[in-house]
């Protein structure tokens, strides 16, 4: 076999040759994974584009190599990443009942399909809709649920059908694994309407496997589902993006709400509202606050840019903005109380639903038809949108505002959740903190 | 009192001696909803106004409804109707797109502010100072009375010229029911050939979606509380097919299939699994108005970028569009046609959807003066 200096060598020829041939090979696809045991050291890498590799170590082309110029860190991170991918098990917290209190858990990674990729989660958002699943709200939780789907990652394995990704790109996973990709919705990029969807967690693919989400160390995930972050968006904070930030943006630009000069309202200060401010002010909008909570009025304006705040408990604040709103967001998910809200919009104007109260709200009829106003709901948004949001918010300099805490911090971080406590959002360190748990 | 050009003070005139000309029609006095002969008054025929003289007027559902005081508005006594078709019998010096003996129509509105938002985009019909055809406050300060009545002295530019070969009776509840329904479908992309309309609900706002929804090319369903109403559906108004809103079979198969839904229903009901018949991203327009709160769906609306809008008539230009349109594809509403003495039993009727499918009072025949 050699000793090492001789494979460096090797590899040292290599390197300059195929950054030329990986420059007029990038889109070809395949991953093989050679590994060289040579008595107490490993020698590892990824070879791309179409090889046959002979036994006795036509080592061509190390994607990893490149960065690492010590020596023995590359090789020491290339063997635990590799390693990574070739687990069979994966280190997650789930949700075992409807307490929600969730706990270290092993769950298989499922088996990988050509256009699959492999991420190595760095970071994961906590979403309200993680807390109502683990508790069950929803009454569709099947434990253990493993929740997260706001998640940021490196890739680390590429199947060999998988054009969109190469190993070492920085990733996003929201909501979605997977969809039919073949009825109207998705033929139309609304692959969040299709009626076969499937949700990253707590659900099952078309042949049957569960999902898991972010709470965990590593996600296979059909390269379809998951979208490029450019690098100026620092990845400790992006993750909100995948569901927040696509949940806000989608409706926005579907009814018109992102016009210069146009009045948008956004009920609601949390996790969804602070970037529905963020994208309302980088369209050029008026954007009014609206919050049952005054404390939060000094926040909205001088952090986070808002033109106005109106406390929604104060009739004459309520009835001094009557009339004046082009579009009405609502991000909370509290009780709706729909007319004070309606007598906000001008004629014509839209009130948006993407929280939901568990109690129908009543629906004063004559409230609409009088002014000619729509109410309409909106669920994330498809695939291409998430990626013209993420490349818009790289654009804007959008970034969310997060609270970064440990994999051990989770409970305490839904507890707070729930009431409300936090600036705007949970980011678990998962690839920092998720192993010393 | 009130002060005169060369500062001599005069005795304020009343509302019945600034409308000096002599009318009669039928009123409500109270929350009965009973109409009984009412003499009353109208102005003169100012500049730019045109006389008519009423020759049918529709029943709409609305009528009722402010009869009973259900919208708890009514100022009694109060002149219904504002499906009123007639011929002119004067025109103001200022009036150019009229002239006496023209057959026209009035609908809901007699006159607007003419300065705010909506006016300037002829969506009169949502102007906040709009005045209705009856129970409002004109801007003299006098109340509005209504088409049951011999005659009414309006504003040209709130009057509809009625095409020669559109019938007087027939054509006069378009010119509520059918803008009511031709409004929100142009404006919401619900008449585009071979999207597929749902319409809830088959009386005189239904039937008349029906007929438009078919001129437009599209697919139409109907969605009706009452099995009984499928043949006529489909055999005599065209529509492609027919759902009984109680049959969850029916409903289930149907789910997902609607770009678009006209909900004409005035009385309370379910909108869940209404609107689970859209599409993604379908609209429901509400055009009936139920006098209680309904409950809205959320989770539907959002698990499928659904919507709701409310709609409310047209402007005056939507207006004669929609006549014209009508006309071009030979659309009138299907009528019973009834003395001005039957009003009451008509009322009943119609609050028990018993007709086929609107009312029209022949008062060119039928009223006499008391």
């Amino acid at each position: 076999m050699g000793d090492r200096s001789h494979y460096e060598s090797i590899r040292n020829a290599r390197i300059s040759e195929n950054k030329k041939w990986r420059k007029s090979r990038q889109t070809k696809t395949g991953c093989a994974l050679i590994a060289l045991k040579k008595k107490e050291s490993t020698l590892t890498g990824y070879a791309t584009g179409k090889h046959s590799l002979s036994s006795t170590l036509e080592i061509v082309m190390f994607s990893l190599f490149e960065e690492k110029k010590d020596g023995t860190n590359w090789d020491r991170n290339l063997r635990r990443e590799r390693d990574m991918a070739r687990e069979e098990q994966i280190l997650g917290w789930a949700a075992r009942d409807t307490t929600g209190v969730l706990s270290p858990f092993i769950f298989p990674k499922r088996a990988t399909k050509g256009d699959d990729i492999t991420l190595k989660i760095l970071y994961c958002g906590i979403c309200h809709s993680d807390l109502c699943t683990i508790k069950n709200e929803w009454r569709n939780a099947r434990y253990p649920v493993v929740p997260g789907h706001e998640v940021i990652g490196v890739v680390i394995e590429v199947g060999h059908d998988a054009h969109k990704f190469k190993i070492d790109d920085k990733v996003g996973v929201g909501y979605l694994a997977s969809a039919c990709l073949s009825c109207e919705n998705c033929s139309l990029d609304y692959e969040n309407y299709c009626r076969k969807r499937v949700c990253c967690f707590n659900a099952s693919l078309p042949d049957g496997t569960k999902t898991y989400g972010g709470f965990s160390s590593m996600m296979v995930i059909n390269e379809h589902y998951a979208v490029k972050i450019p690098e100026n968006l620092p990845l400790e904070k992006v993750a909100p993006m995948l569901c927040a930030g696509i949940t806000v943006y989608a409706p926005l630009k579907h009814h018109g709400l992102d016009q210069a000069g146009k009045h948008l309202g956004v009920l609601g200060l949390g996790g969804l509202g602070h970037l529905a401010v963020k994208f309302g002010k980088a369209y050029g909008m008026r954007v009014t606050v609206i919050s049952s909570r005054p404390e939060k009025k000094k926040e909205a304006i001088e952090e986070l840019g808002a033109d106005s705040f109106i406390v929604s408990n104060s009739a004459e604040q309520m009835k001094a903005a009557m009339g004046t709103m082009d579009g009405i967001l609502n991000t909370s998910s509290g009780p709706l109380s729909l007319r004070p809200l309606l007598s906000l919009l001008k004629t014509y104007g839209k009130l948006i639903l993407v929280g939901s109260p568990i109690k129908p709200p009543e629906l004063p009829v004559f409230d609409l038809l009088s002014e000619a106003k729509t109410i309409t709901g909106s669920m994330i948004g498809g695939m291409e949108e998430l990626q013209e949001m993420i490349d818009f918010a790289s654009e804007q300099n959008i970034i969310p505002q997060v609270e970064i805490v440990a994999m051990d911090y989770v409970n305490t971080a839904m507890e707070r959740l729930e009431k409300g406590d936090v600036r705007f959002r949970f980011v678990i360190d998962v690839a920092n903190t998720i192993h010393s748990t | 009192m009130v002060a005169t050009e060369n500062g001599q003070t005069k005795k304020a005139l009343s509302p019945e001696e600034q409308h000096p000309r002599k009318a009669f029609g039928w009123a409500v006095s109270d929350a009965s909803g009973i109409l009984s002969p009412f003499p009353f008054s109208r102005r003169n025929n100012g500049d730019d106004d045109v006389t008519i003289k009423i020759l049918y007027c529709g029943i709409c559902h609305s009528d009722l409804h402010t009869a009973k005081n259900d919208w708890s508005n009514t100022m009694y006594p109060v002149v219904p109707g504002h499906e009123i078709v007639g011929t002119i019998t004067e025109v103001g010096q200022n009036v150019r797109k009229f002239k006496v003996g023209n057959k026209v129509g009035v609908g809901c509105m007699v006159n607007s502010c003419h300065s705010c938002h909506s006016c300037k985009q002829e969506f009169e019909n949502y102007c906040p100072g709009v005045k209705w055809a009856y129970n409002s406050i004109d801007v003299d300060g006098t109340k509005t009375y209504g088409g049951y009545s011999n005659m009414i002295v309006v504003k040209e530019n709130f009057v509809i010229a009625f095409p020669d070969n559109m019938p007087l009776d027939k054509g006069a509840p378009l010119l509520c029911a059918g803008i009511t329904v031709y409004s929100p479908m142009k404006y919401h992309g619900l008449n585009e050939p071979g999207k597929h309309l749902g319409v809830v609900g088959l009386g005189g706002l239904g039937h008349v979606a029906v007929k438009f929804g078919k001129a437009f090319g599209m697919k139409v369903t109907v969605i009706s509380s009452s099995p009984h109403k499928e043949k006529e559906a489909i055999e005599r108004l065209g529509a492609d097919a027919f759902l009984v809103s109680s049959d969850p079979i029916q409903m289930q198969a149907a789910m997902g299939t609607m770009d678009g839904i006209v909900n004409t229903v005035s009385a309370a009901h379910a909108i869940m699994p209404l609107a689970f018949l859209l599409k993604t991203n379908g609209k429901m327009i509400m055009v009936g108005a139920p006098d209680k709160p309904l409950q809205l769906p959320v989770f539907c609306l959002i698990f499928g970028g659904k919507s709701l809008a409310g709609s409310c008539i047209g402007g005056i230009k939507d207006t004669q569009e929609m006549i014209d349109f009508a006309a071009k594809h030979n659309i009138t509403a299907d009528i019973e046609l009834i003395s001005m003495d039957y009003v009451n039993k008509a009322m009943e009727r119609l609050a028990k959807a018993d007709v086929k499918y609107r009312f029209v009072i022949d008062i060119g025949n039928t009223l006499k003066a008391a």
